[in-house]
């Protein structure tokens, strides 16, 4: 049996630490919100040169004075992605910006994907997905409340605010964009986190009735420790599915499969660190439970 | 518990047969197989254009405005009721009447039988809404009068997309309305939608007038600039003809001139007007203004009665096609403006769903490798149960005909890794469970028993979330909320129906051994 009550206090500084600092990065650094979400052109396009690279087409949509304009590798080294800030969306701007760059390049180019995303629905987009999120956490708050006491569904609702703001830190540590099908992933993870907290607050109830001599303190690692093999096991199978679309699934899926990833970690984390610790904190105890069920 | 009747056996494994044909019958090209169901592959796969449109209906109002203001002066005067001041300002129609007729002309308003301000009975509203200050009438759209406009005007707009996208001849597009002033159009297959684009951008409100000569004619008089941009002339407002008779229009070889032109064919109506005009107008010029821009301005030579014509102005094939093409399917009530675009080429379509079911087999591969060595005869028993959960997965999809993009298929991988977890749960107590317990049938059953809460809970939650995501996201994103969906219903019917009958069935056949999992 592994000893996680010990180190309850250590990784509870850990993750107070993480989320203030990931807090601290959202509110003053902010997230890389991509073309869904901010609006403007994003162009992947894969040149027919092998000569063409970054800067070439840098200095050729430079030119073009359409405003910030970011150029990137997007995968192999032949294909690239080039995102527009400027909002036009008339039927000539893609045109223009196809002829300019043969015009100073000289080479043939494949447009493989065009996304234009006007400043109403990008606004839109940003509204829906932020209810998306908080409807989630609402929803997950109202099913945990029903099946749990409310000591339960607070340590579960923190652990999932958990695993939500670290995953989105690190976006905006690192710069990743955010984009339709991060908005997916997190709400996923909102899943994933709840359903690996709610296995071992499942045994830790159980067991709540099955001793009543045992405190909670000792409760909760006797319950983590009982679940703790399907625990790995079933991070471990998400973990390889995921790691196989974010290896071989294409560039588009990266983003999604990376903030897949971080959540799953965070969630298998979050449930033993943050979620019964929780527990000990309020000092649930049987009676927490019996009580419930006399009323 | 572990008991499973014969009838039950050959039930599950008919379901799982038929799912597995049906999973299979997508790759097949048959067209006479009984099933001929298919999932649907998403723009982002199979290449296309998404296209939303929003209608501007600022036009619209106006035109309301103005012409509610025409049967206003009209009523007025017919009824002998003083009237000043009669105009727009801001979106509303003042005007000012003395006592004592202003109580009179408010009745005319309010009353639900009312000429000039129509009552909706569904509403309960009228058109307009009415305040009056003092001597001052102020007439503005009504909420519902102008739900009552966008609907009317979505109705007409996404009829004329309708058309000129079927003229255009792309393959089964798929048209729809999006709120009140909205159109979606998705095109699949079409790797370059500027033709489209450019034809849907364009209002195509054709008339014909007069170039005038002075500036005092009666119905007034507008500089309107040629479509080139060359030069400006001045035109006179009043209407001679418009596109709404129009019978027909296509691009023609004109054999004197050697250009490309688009010839017209009027209705009854219409050639009777036009016959009129250029009778009377011989020796004038006549532009010919589509969208606010004059095409051509040409003089007229000869009464035109015939009811057809031609009009020239610099076309290549291209672009005289264009304005056929235009004209033939008829103007928009109000300007289009393209609010959000995702195209996607074929090439990358195919490339996303090679490497997107390569990632899904090394997942399914990873997985079922992990799981057999982690649990030897029952990790078989939960691979078998994994790839029958695949057919399931994809069987129920045909059979809804789904959309798959590509977040779907990032939700079959997903749910691949997922789906082990009902399965682990229940290994896992049931290995608890015959520590204590000495009968391996006893130990399986209370190891299903006890392990069902937290498999419900486990596959609710994830369930909610997709639900939320279903109603929320969009396109691609709904895609991979369905197959998540889908996913935790095949799971947990392969769960409880597929693997727990494996399991009893070997269980029954090893009730002595010792340490079975």
């Amino acid at each position: 049996m592994i000893n996680f009550n010990k180190f309850y206090k250590l990784f509870n500084i850990l993750s107070l630490s993480l989320v203030i600092i990931s807090i601290l990065l959202l509110f003053f650094k902010g997230l890389n919100l991509g073309v869904d979400f901010k609006g403007g052109t994003l162009i992947e396009l894969r040149a027919n040169d092998k000569k063409i690279n970054v800067t070439t087409l840098r200095y050729a949509f430079g030119n073009m004075t359409l405003g910030d304009i970011n150029v990137k590798k997007f995968g192999n080294e032949r294909d690239f992605l080039i995102k527009i800030e400027k909002k036009d969306t008339s039927a000539k701007a893609l045109e223009i910006i196809k002829k300019n760059l043969t015009d100073s390049i000289g080479s043939s180019f494949n447009f493989r994907r065009v996304e234009n995303v006007g400043p109403k629905v990008s606004s839109e987009l940003l509204k829906s997905g932020i209810i998306a999120i908080v409807l989630s956490l609402a929803a997950m708050l109202f099913y945990i409340w029903i099946r749990f006491e409310w000591q339960f569904s607070l340590g579960a609702i923190l652990a999932l605010f958990h695993d939500v703001i670290i995953t989105l830190g690190f976006f905006s540590l690192f710069n990743l964009e955010i984009n339709l099908s991060i908005v997916a992933a997190v709400l996923t993870i909102v899943g994933y986190s709840m359903n690996d907290t709610v296995v071992i607050f499942d045994r830790v109830r159980e067991n709540l009735i099955k001793f009543s001599d045992i405190k909670i303190f000792e409760l909760t690692n006797i319950s983590i420790n009982e679940t703790l093999s399907r625990t790995i096991i079933t991070s471990v199978t998400t973990l390889l599915a995921l790691i196989s679309i974010y290896f071989f699934g294409g560039e588009i899926l990266k983003g999604f499969s990376l903030a897949m990833i971080m959540g799953v970690v965070f969630g298998t984390y979050s449930s033993i660190y943050i979620a019964n610790p929780i527990l000990v904190k309020l000092r649930v105890s049987q009676k927490t439970i019996l009580k419930e069920d006399t009323e | 518990m572990l008991y499973f009747s014969k009838l039950r056996i050959t039930l599950i494994s008919l379901v799982t047969l038929f799912f597995i044909y049906i999973t299979f019958s997508n790759f097949q090209e048959s067209e006479n197989s009984f099933i001929s169901k298919k999932i649907n592959l998403g723009l982002d796969l199979q290449g296309g254009s998404y296209l939303l449109l929003e209608i501007d209906n600022n036009p619209v109002k106006l035109q309301k405005l103005q012409n509610t203001i025409s049967i206003i002066r009209n009523y007025l005067k017919d009824k002998k009721i003083v009237f000043t001041d009669l105009r727009i300002k801001d979106e509303a129609i003042f005007f000012n009447i003395s006592k004592p007729d202003n109580e009179i002309v408010k009745f005319f308003f309010l009353d639900k039988e009312s000429e000039i301000n129509p009552y909706y009975n569904l509403y309960k509203s009228h058109q307009f809404d009415l305040s009056v200050i003092e001597n001052e009438f102020k007439l503005t759209i009504s909420k519902y009068g102008l739900i009552e406009i966008k609907t009317s005007s979505q109705d007409q707009a996404i009829e004329i997309v309708r058309r000129r996208v079927d003229e255009v001849g792309t393959n089964e597009p798929n048209i729809i309305k999006r709120g009140n002033n909205r159109i979606l159009v998705e095109l699949p297959g079409l790797d370059d939608p500027m033709r489209i684009k450019s034809l849907l951008g364009k209002t195509a409100n054709l008339t014909f007038r007069f170039v005038a000569q002075k500036n005092n004619d009666t119905f007034g008089v507008e500089m309107l600039p040629f479509e080139d941009g060359s030069n400006e002339v001045l035109v006179n407002k009043r209407i001679i003809l418009n596109g709404e008779n129009l019978l027909d229009a296509q691009p023609q070889m004109n054999n004197q001139t050697n250009e490309t032109v688009v010839s017209f064919t009027l209705d009854r109506v219409g050639a009777k007007r036009f016959g009129k005009a250029t009778r009377t107008g011989i020796g004038k010029q006549l532009a010919i203004v589509l969208d606010g821009k004059i095409v051509s301005a040409p003089v007229i030579r000869d009464a035109i009665v015939s009811g057809s014509g031609q009009i020239s102005g610099n076309f290549t094939f291209q672009s005289a096609t264009d304005l056929a093409l235009l004209l033939r399917s008829g103007a928009l009530p109000a300007p289009l403006n393209i609010i959000e675009e995702r195209t996607v080429g074929p090439e990358l379509g195919q490339d996303s769903i090679n490497a997107g079911f390569f990632a899904l087999s090394i997942g399914f591969l990873l997985v079922i490798i992990f799981m057999f060595f982690k649990y030897k005869v029952f990790g078989l028993i939960a691979n078998i149960t994994l790839l029958i959960n695949l057919f399931l997965l994809i069987g129920i999809l045909t059979i809804f005909e789904a959309t798959l993009t590509l977040p779907g298929i990032a939700g079959i991988i997903l749910t691949v890794g997922m789906a082990v977890d009902a399965n682990v749960l229940i290994f896992e107590r049931i290995k608890e469970e015959s520590k204590k317990e000495k009968n391996n049938i006893i130990a399986f059953d209370t190891g299903y028993i006890k392990s069902k809460t937290a498999i419900l809970d486990a596959n609710i939650t994830t369930l909610i979330a997709a639900i939320i995501l279903f109603f929320m996201g969009s396109g691609p994103v709904k895609g991979f909320s369905v197959t998540l969906a889908v996913g935790i219903f095949t799971t947990l019917f392969s769960v409880y129906f597929i693997a727990r009958m494996l399991t009893s069935l070997y269980v029954l056949k090893n009730k002595k051994k010792v340490d079975l999992i």
